[in-house]
């Protein structure tokens, strides 16, 4: 096993890797920029080295730095976290150049995950359903209307210069196809300058369901059930559980062995996570591999037993895997709540401060990831994620009990957070039952203006 | 705040919150305002970085630009000076 690990990140997760090692008596080296001289992750590492600067851009995501910290306190692997280089191909590669094991993917496989439309199209072709699309540019009316009748509706139109939800026209029938085609066409020139439009299934009202995987230098790759990862706001997720309250055992090992023929495919090696989309009919379609340890890690290891993290480490160390998901006798229900130092009732805003009171949760079925303390005064430089809350049950009714209990007696004073959010999310009927889709969390927060009328009111003020 | 020369007022633009200010929309980028320029209401004057989320800081009046006390990448508390404008 290694010598010694360099962890290349801050906060809860930095603790999450120096515990695994730990317990696996590997000594431990952490990085910290200026701003996070008095973070828990110094403390609890071996050793540490400053590399710079607060702002991530001059210390976090500065490799040379990172590298040279390794190299100078002997270190002979690099654990990345999530985040910051844990997805730098040109990090990864830059470690193994200088004879440091990069404890996740290949750099190889970081370029396929970077690169969505090769990685689609690979897993395609070894048989894993993704979501149809033309397979170029559609610059003819009947072709879009061949395709969208071959598809089903409703379709999506999307300039192909778009990005980040813009330059998407939704059709939900032919004629909409037909009135929306030309105009999409000429406003992706104006916006992009280029009229290139493809047609692509739009999914209604989807869940988003993954599932963890796990791969050996040695060709084998097994996964470890699904997270449940719907409930999301601005494309960051808020609540997540393992098992899904909407996936029966059949559905469950027809997108288990989707997502190991996924991985496979891809060459995929250590940790990562398939992500699929879900639709009512339960059609899944394959989105992507995220060649990471995840934030929600945690909800596989209470019902698989297994700790993710010291399979990382074990996996780049050339160890093999010796069981199968059939092996794990997964036990109960897990959840959990990203709590982050925001203020729900104004649009998510960060809160930054200092921690006057901390009152942690505790008792029967809870963890909690986290790395604050007493005092503690949170940088304004990184992530508004303070502590993973995570409950574990035999059943999912349980879960939520703990849930509802754990949050109540969290206290993190006086900072904003979503706390509250969550303690609403935990009495309603629809999440009990486990009824929601990727829209969910509007019922609870508006969504987000536009700051277009802003720009209006303008013209007004100037005259 | 006191009433300037010329009978313009004085208007103080403050950090909302504690985060990182910065002058320019990117770092290859001119800066959105320089001393002596003249900005209408709303109009952006600079941004605000707070755990990585960025709001952007806007006149609250008409006016001309007479100072800007924080540099470029400087991370600022809650309800720090960060312009002064006078209005007309």
């Amino acid at each position: 096993m290694f010598k010694k690990v360099l962890v290349a990140n801050r906060g809860e997760i930095a603790l999450r890797v120096l515990r695994a090692c730990k317990e696996m008596d590997i000594p431990t080296v952490a990085v910290y920029s200026e701003a996070d001289e008095k973070s828990l992750h110094v403390r609890f590492a071996d050793e540490n080295v400053c590399i710079g600067p607060p702002m991530s851009a001059k210390s976090y995501l500065n490799a040379e730095r990172i590298i040279k910290a390794a190299v100078k306190t002997g270190a002979d692997a690099v654990h990345p976290g999530y985040g910051y280089l844990a997805e730098s191909e040109a990090f990864a590669a830059a470690c193994e150049d200088r004879g440091l094991v990069f404890i996740g993917p290949t750099p190889r496989n970081l370029q396929l995950a970077g690169d969505k439309i090769t990685a689609k199209k690979i897993v395609e072709e070894a048989g894993v359903p993704v979501v149809p699309s033309s397979p170029g540019g559609v610059s003819e009316q009947e072709e879009a209307l061949r395709l969208g009748n071959e598809m089903g509706y409703p379709v999506m139109i999307k300039a192909s210069g778009g990005g980040g939800g813009r330059g998407i026209r939704v059709c939900r029938n032919e004629e909409e196809l037909l009135e929306e085609f030309a105009v999409a066409r000429s406003e992706a020139r104006a916006a992009f300058g280029n009229d290139e439009v493809y047609i692509e299934k739009f999914v209604i009202r989807p869940r988003h369901i993954e599932f963890q995987v796990l791969a050996d230098r040695h060709g084998n790759v097994i996964h470890l059930g699904e997270r449940e990862c719907t409930i999301q706001r601005r494309y960051q997720k808020l609540i997540e559980e393992s098992p899904s309250p909407k996936l029966t055992p059949e559905l469950r090992k027809r997108m288990g062995e989707a997502a190991v023929t996924a991985a496979r495919s891809a060459g995929y090696f250590n940790a990562g996570t398939v992500e699929f989309l879900l639709d009512r009919d339960d059609n899944f379609y394959f989105m992507e591999i995220n060649a990471r340890i995840q934030v929600e890690h945690p909800v596989t290891e209470l019902v698989t037993g297994v700790d993710l993290v010291k399979e990382q480490i074990r996996l780049a160390g050339g160890e093999a895997l010796i069981y199968s998901f059939d092996d794990l006798q997964t036990r109960g229900w897990a959840i959990e709540c990203r709590i982050n130092a925001e203020n729900p009732d104004m649009d998510f805003m960060p809160s930054p401060g200092t921690v006057e009171t901390y009152r942690p949760p505790g008792g029967f079925g809870v963890r909690l990831d986290t790395h604050l303390y007493q005092g503690y005064e949170l940088p304004i430089y990184y992530d508004s994620l303070i502590a993973k809350l995570i409950t574990h049950d035999l059943t999912r009714e349980g879960a939520i009990r703990i849930m509802k209990r754990a949050l109540g007696e969290f206290r993190v004073e006086p900072l904003k957070t979503t706390i509250p959010l969550y303690l609403r999310v935990m009495e309603d009927p629809d999440f009990l039952k486990g009824d929601f889709d990727t829209s969910y969390i509007h019922r609870f927060v508006p969504e987000e203006d536009d700051e277009e009328e802003d720009e209006e009111d303008d013209e007004e003020e100037d005259d | 705040m006191s009433e300037e020369q010329q009978g313009g007022k004085r208007v103080e633009v403050r950090a909302p919150m504690s985060g990182v200010f910065y002058r320019k929309p990117a770092p290859d980028q001119p800066p959105y305002v320089e001393v002596g320029a003249r900005v209408k209401k709303k109009q952006v004057l600079g941004l605000l970085e707070t755990m990585k989320v960025f709001q952007k800081i806007k006149s609250p009046a008409k006016g001309k630009i007479v100072e800007i006390v924080p540099e470029d990448e400087t991370p600022l508390k809650d309800n720090d000076l960060i312009f002064v404008i006078e209005t007309e």
